[in-house]
């Protein structure tokens, strides 16, 4: 998908300015006028002006130590739109896939696709148990199968690409809950010896595993050492993607700033409180275009160019660069602070007290955040655009903490063990996060209303 | 493997620079993007490298290490002799910007002069697995670039701008083998792609990650294409004697 994007947008002569960082939105009045950004190589700052702008600039699960996500994923564009003035909602939900890589300790976090489960992978923990059905739902138990027979069927049928009435197998129960049983299983002592479950495929047969698995096959056998085809692999849940994000109009992008656009995983408000897997991508492909045509009709009705503020320019170049006059620690050491926290107090089970707990922490890290030194010249350099990272890392772990804190009720990826189970009121509000005098500020406020069109596919 | 293992590590700039010494503690498993990464949050935060999904899919991590084009998130520390030092450099048929990252734009102009996919007027949009196993090959392609690292026309004539290089000539078959693509690159691949420079030496083969047969099964196609067309003079004729037959229909 990627590729084909890529050659569609080179021979439209989509300008791609590769390796250049957005650092601050520019704004004009209320309005979003551009934005001001450095590039990597050279460490020299660009302006664009624009009559619009549309953010999509991905996740932040590297509020996390074990994520699958890249160094990218860290929030830039939740906290440019939080900076201009625009709300984030839904902050409080964040995934944990339930099958990362854990071990040797290079990979940890390193997904491992849902499709090894599609493909009939199960999972036991150190005692060879089939836990999964343990954990089903009660409400949802009877969409699955009650005995391994009836889930190897359906496994059966399905690889054959048949109809069956068989059950699908526990192990392809949500994301959020599936987590939830391998961190039960491993913190009650029934973990594998690097702190994980088992998730086995070495029943199917070896070529159709290869074959239908093969970045899977090769990841494990080039990176752990592991066999697929013949030994089970070591898993265990991975901070994954943002169900949080900006605020955005579902037919036409818009945030709450006007001439504020946005798409993708930055936005909020689209997966609820848990994605289903493989339903970021068709997210992006139909919001991604929405975001477009919305930024291009309001570029047209608003054809004025924004007018440029220099003093907001000078302010976002001094904070850039002031990691290299300052005398405080080391980025990466100050990241891994923050990751601690997160792991620690914001992960995927969460109670007042550790809440609590953990905003003190984050808000005494933000501190040390804003006092980072770093070393070298601004010509490509890592440890300068950690230290900007961590800002925007700051802003989403402290959003990500004060609506966890707000919302006292467990709700798909949000698992409060104070407040169990699910509060109906709460599912007719969205926490709401938003900049304001005296910092951030959160809030519940209703969810939209479903238009009538769509609740009737509902009745 | 554990202990210390000894890393040299280029750092520097478009105006030169020298190997530097890191000693990094070795753990289990551990690949030599880790090393990079524990140089960077220990001893040099501003070493720079590109990297993206550590899991050998993106492409973005390459470099020469001891001397071999290598996905650096896949090289594994343990494939070496122990205690001897490993040296990390950048990809050399590329200018350096700083330290393992490199110039690779001539790469993106490459791209720029195939045309993408366009499906034949009437096509049927209905093929065969065989036919789609075919270009599923080279759709593998990470754009990792060690193929065009390794190859001598680029690496020691510099002919970026005339020769598109292995990686390129894997998306013109992806695109010239589809079933359903309408387009005729073959001139193309004569002119501005300059396939005739390579003289198949499999280089690139050889360190492909992904493992796509680039000169088997891509380059040597195309090439019988270019010499089909433009070297084999019965075959001419005959091409324009069909011509002219279907003209007159
Ligand atoms: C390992 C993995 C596997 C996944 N598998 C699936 C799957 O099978 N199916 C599925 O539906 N989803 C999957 N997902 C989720 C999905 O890939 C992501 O949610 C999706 O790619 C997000 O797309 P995006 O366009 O919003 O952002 P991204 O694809 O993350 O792109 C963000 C872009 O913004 C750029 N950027 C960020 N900050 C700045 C800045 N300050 N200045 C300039 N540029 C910036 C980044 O460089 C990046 O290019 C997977 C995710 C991961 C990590
Ligand atoms: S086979 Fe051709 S393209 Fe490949 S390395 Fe040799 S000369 Fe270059
Ligand atoms: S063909 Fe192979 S070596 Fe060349 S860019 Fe693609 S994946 Fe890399
Ligand atoms: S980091 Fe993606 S290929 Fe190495």
């Amino acid at each position: 998908m990627i590729r084909t994007l890529q050659e569609r947008g080179v021979h439209q002569g989509i300008d791609v300015f590769m390796e250049c960082t957005v650092v601050g939105l520019l704004k004009d009045g209320d309005r979003v006028g551009g934005a001001i950004a450095y590039w990597r190589e050279t460490g020299r700052f660009v302006i664009f002006r624009a009559k619009a702008v549309v953010l999509a600039t991905g996740g932040y699960g590297k509020a996390w130590k074990v994520t699958s996500n890249s160094w990218e994923y860290t929030g830039d564009g939740h906290a440019l739109a939080y900076e201009a003035g625009a709300e984030l909602i839904d902050m409080e939900f964040f995934q944990f896939h339930p099958t990362g890589m854990i071990w040797p300790p290079g990979v940890m976090g390193i997904l491992i696709t849902e499709a090894v489960r599609g493909e009939g992978g199960v999972l036991t923990n150190s005692k060879g148990e089939r836990f999964m059905w343990k954990y089903l739902p009660d409400n949802k138990r009877k969409e699955f199968a009650e005995t391994p027979e009836e889930s190897q069927k359906w496994v059966d049928m399905v690889v054959a690409g048949k109809q069956t009435d068989a059950r699908r197998p526990p192990e392809l129960s949500t994301r959020d809950n599936v987590a939830r049983a391998i961190y039960t299983e491993v913190k009650e002592g029934r973990g594998t010896p690097h702190g994980g479950v088992w998730l086995d495929i070495s029943f199917q047969d070896s070529d159709r595993v290869k074959k239908k698995l093969p970045s899977m096959y090769h990841q494990f056998k080039d990176l752990a050492d592991v066999d697929i085809t013949k030994q089970p692999m070591e898993v265990g849940p991975t901070a994954h993607y943002a169900m949080g994000g900006i605020r955005a109009d579902p037919d036409s992008g818009a945030s709450t700033v006007p001439g504020l656009f946005a798409a993708g995983e930055c936005t909020g408000g689209m997966h609820g409180a848990n994605r289903l897997g493989g339903n970021s991508l068709s997210d992006l492909v139909v919001f991604g275009r929405r975001a477009g045509m919305g930024a291009a009709d309001f570029a047209k009705q608003n054809a004025q160019w924004p007018s440029v503020n220099e003093d907001e320019i000078q302010n976002h170049v001094h904070r850039a660069i002031a990691p290299f006059e300052r005398s405080g620690e080391d980025p990466y050491a100050v990241h891994s602070a923050l990751q601690d926290v997160m792991g620690k107090y914001v992960g995927i089970f969460r109670n007042e007290r550790d809440l609590e707990e953990g905003l003190r922490q984050l808000l005494s890290v933000r501190q040390r955040i804003e006092n980072t030194h770093v070393e070298g010249s601004v010509l490509f350099n890592p440890g300068w655009h950690l230290a900007r990272d961590l800002e925007n890392l700051a802003v989403c772990a402290e959003a990500t903490c004060r609506a966890a804190l707000l919302r006292k009720e467990s709700r798909g990826a949000h698992s409060r063990t104070d407040f169990p189970k699910e509060d109906a009121k709460l599912a007719k509000v969205n926490m709401s996060v938003k900049k304001s005098q005296e910092g951030m500020a959160v809030s519940a406020t209703p969810c939209p209303q479903m238009p009538d069109e769509l609740r009737k596919l509902f009745e | 493997m554990t202990g210390d293992c000894t890393f040299k590590v280029f750092r520097g700039d478009r105006s030169g620079g020298e190997l530097r010494e890191y000693k990094v503690p070795v753990e289990t498993g551990m690949v030599v993007l880790d090393a990079i990464h524990w140089i960077q949050s220990h001893a040099a935060p501003d070493l720079a490298c590109r990297w993206n999904c550590k899991a050998a899919r993106c492409g973005s991590c390459s470099a020469e290490v001891n001397g071999r084009p290598k996905l650096m998130c896949k090289t594994r520390l343990d494939d070496f002799p122990q205690g001897e030092p490993i040296t990390v450099r950048p990809m050399k048929a590329f200018p350096v910007l700083k330290d393992l990252v490199t110039d690779v734009s001539s790469n993106y102009a490459m791209a720029k002069k195939i045309p993408a996919f366009t499906p034949q007027p009437d096509a049927a949009w209905k093929w065969y697995q065989n036919d789609i196993d075919r270009v599923q090959e080279f759709r593998k392609c990470i754009q990792c670039f060690l193929c065009q690292d390794v190859c001598h026309v680029l690496r020691e004539h510099n002919k970026h701008a005339v020769f598109a290089g292995p990686a390129f000539f894997v998306s013109a078959a992806a695109l010239e083998m589809h079933p359903i693509d309408g387009l005729d690159r073959t001139p193309l691949l004569k002119e501005a792609l300059g396939i005739g420079y390579c003289n198949i030496t499999k280089c690139c083969t050889e360190v492909c990650p992904e493992d796509i047969h680039i000169t088997d099964n891509a380059i040597i196609p195309l090439k019988e294409r270019v010499v089909d067309r433009y070297y084999d003079p019965l075959l001419r004729l005959w091409r324009k004697i069909r011509r002219l037959r279907a003209g007159a229909t």
